[in-house]
This record gives C-alpha cells, structure tokens and sequence, in this order.
C-alpha cells in the first residue's frame, strides 16, 4: 500500500470527510497564526490555501477530490452573500444621507478599477486577451467570469485573479488606510467591496457595522456597474 | 426554531435570486440577486430584522474568510495560467487594485464623512 494513496484506500467517503476537517483546521490554525504574529501578511485565508495546496499535492489528491467536501464549506457563501442584507438594513439611514459620495465613489472605483487593469497589462507588453481578463479583477467571482466571456478575455484566469485580487485586499486594506487616514468604517467597506469583493471584504465586514453594510453595498453595485459599463467601455480601449 | 427559520428566509431569498438569475439571463449571480430582494424586502415594510436572523446573519458574516478556501485552493490548480506572463499580471494586479481601493476610500473619505457629522445635509 503506497502511504500517498492512503485517504483512497482506506474508504472513498472518508475523503469528503477530510477535506472540510482540512480546510476549517487548514483555517484554524491560519487564524491562530495570525493571532500570535500580529501581522496583516498572516491572513488565515491565505495561510489556509497555500497549506491546503501542498496537503493534495503530498496526498496526491486531485482539485476535485478535495471539492466533494469543500463544496460544502463553498456553498455557504451563497446564503452569507445573501445575509450582507442585514447589515445593509440596519445601517439604511447612514447610507441615504451618504447617497451622492457613495455613488460617486462607486462609479469611480468601478471605470478605474477596470481601466487600469487594461491598461497597465498592455503598457508591460501583455496580450489583449490578458488584460481583458484583468479588467474584471475586481468583481465578486461568478460576475468577474461572465463579464471576462462577454469581453473576450479568458474566464478562468479572471477568475484566478479576482481571488488574487481579494486576498490582497484582505492584506493591504488596514494598514493602507490607516496610514492614508482615511480607515473609517464607511470608507473601509466600500473601498473593501469595490476592489476586492467578498474575499477583499470579509477582512472588514466583522470589524463594525457600517463596513459590512458599505461592503455589501459596493460588492452587488461594482458588479452591476462593471457588468453594465465593460461592453461600453472596453472597444474604447481596444482602439487606444 | 429561530434559527431553521433564518436559514430558510436567507436560502429562500437565494433561491428566489437563482430562479431570476435563470429566467433573465443575467450575469448577475443568484445571491446578489437575493441580497438586493431581501434588503428591499425590509425597506418597503420598514421592518428591522428579528433578532434571530441577525444572529445568523453575524455567524455567517463573522468569519466569511473561511467560505473563501475552497474557491481559493482553486488557484493552485490554475497557476500555470499566469507563469506566462507574471510580470504584467501582477503589476497590473498590485497596481490596478491599490488604485481602485485608494480612489473609492478617497471619495467615501472626503464627501462621505460629512454626510456623519451634519445629520441635516448642507
């Protein structure tokens, strides 16, 4: 018996098993990491990725073994994306009288966060059907994967980098805004949303009220915005 | 009880979302959908939310990091694609994204703050 066959012989069901025991210890540990080093670089997403990802690859487990229990984790974020609503509602009243600012943030965050995309891609040299696959970056992962088919980009590698993106996000929002000093709870969550979508946001979302609420707010706008702009948008940019 | 009936308001709403998502051919994804109809669902009745869905709504919220994992792994499986041509991608990417998240805060920061000090607009 080869040890790197192991969770397969022992049983076909124990693999589902393992892989959510995995991936909440796999996430566990991350957020304990994160605990002890006090460093936003330690983010239990990211931890928990990378060790999950060397786990397979010793176990020689395939993306899709691991996903028969995953996806049960996965599924999850349909009802928490639902759930964004909540905070939504409670913090209505701040939201009307921060109308006008947040829809012009959110129009600006979405043009320049798919402009830019394109943009410095194809000022580096890379190909027009990788900086179309940039240019959606920003969106929660099953938009980023329409708009990148309708555009012409590669939907896979979109999806890729809005993960990436995210977790960035994750990373950088603290630190950066607190440093810019601008991290109040409004503008956090709506910068979180708007650049980085739920993965960027679930850094913020827990930290107060107005976050979760401006996130929300900024990850079903940007999609809609983007999903709406990007066919305007983007033959302009081809022709530059 | 409370908290059989969050779960079935938060997956009905996502249902009700998917269900749109099908017959408009959207690119909208389902739980979009149902975070916009649940909101304007309490606005219209001008409702507060019972104190067990938001309950549910904070378990679910608290530590959305994790419902990210497994989607992340993904990547793993998928790095060959940016091997290719890393340097513009993560320019891009570092660039693009530091752009997007300082812009949107800027705005919110700037025009925003005040819409929290002066309760009664200009």
């Amino acid at each position: 018996m080869n040890w790197t066959t192991l969770p397969h012989t022992l049983s076909p069901g124990i693999v589902p098993l393992f892989a959510i025991v995995l991936t909440l210890g796999a996430y566990l540990f991350g957020v304990e990491l994160e605990k002890r080093l006090r460093s936003p670089l330690a983010n239990p997403v990211l931890i928990a990725i990378v060790l999950i990802g060397v786990t397979l690859r010793l176990l020689h487990l395939s993306y899709q073994d691991y996903f028969t229990g995953a996806q049960f984790i996965h599924f999850l974020l349909g009802p928490a994306t639902v759930a964004l609503a909540i905070p939504m509602v409670r913090a209505l009243e701040h939201m009307r009288r921060a109308f006008w600012p947040m829809l012009s943030a959110l129009l600006a965050g979405s043009l320049i966060g798919l402009v830019s995309g394109y943009a410095i891609v194809r000022l580096l040299g890379g190909s027009q059907e990788v900086a179309l696959s940039m240019a959606p970056k920003s969106l929660t992962t099953p938009i980023a994967i329409a708009v990148s088919a309708s555009i012409g980009g590669i939907p896979s590698l979109s999806a890729v980098l809005a993960i990436l993106g995210g977790i960035l996000v994750a990373i950088s929002i603290d630190p950066v805004l607190r440093w810019l000093k601008m991290d109040e709870p409004s503008a956090k969550g709506l910068a979180a949303g708007t650049a980085g979508s739920g993965l960027g946001a679930s850094r913020v979302i827990p930290q107060h009220t107005l976050s979760a609420a401006f996130a929300g707010v900024a990850i079903g706008a940007n999609g809609i915005l983007t999903a709406v702009l990007a066919p305007i948008v983007v033959p302009l940019l081809k022709h530059w | 009880m409370s908290m059989i009936r969050s779960i079935f308001i938060l997956l009905l709403f996502q249902l009700t979302g998917e269900a749109l998502r099908t017959v408009s051919h959207t690119s909208i994804p389902g739980p979009v959908i149902g975070m916009i109809l649940l909101a304007a669902f309490y606005i219209v009745r001008r409702r507060e939310p019972s104190p067990a869905l938001q309950h549910a709504a904070d378990g679910l919220l608290s530590r959305m990091g994790l419902l990210f994992v497994p989607a992340g792994v993904g990547i793993v499986a998928n790095l060959a694609l940016l091997r290719s041509t890393w340097l513009p991608i993560s320019a891009a990417l570092i660039g693009s994204t530091f752009i997007t998240l300082i812009t949107t805060a800027w705005i919110m920061h700037r025009f925003g703050r005040r819409a929290f000090i002066q309760p009664e607009g200009l």
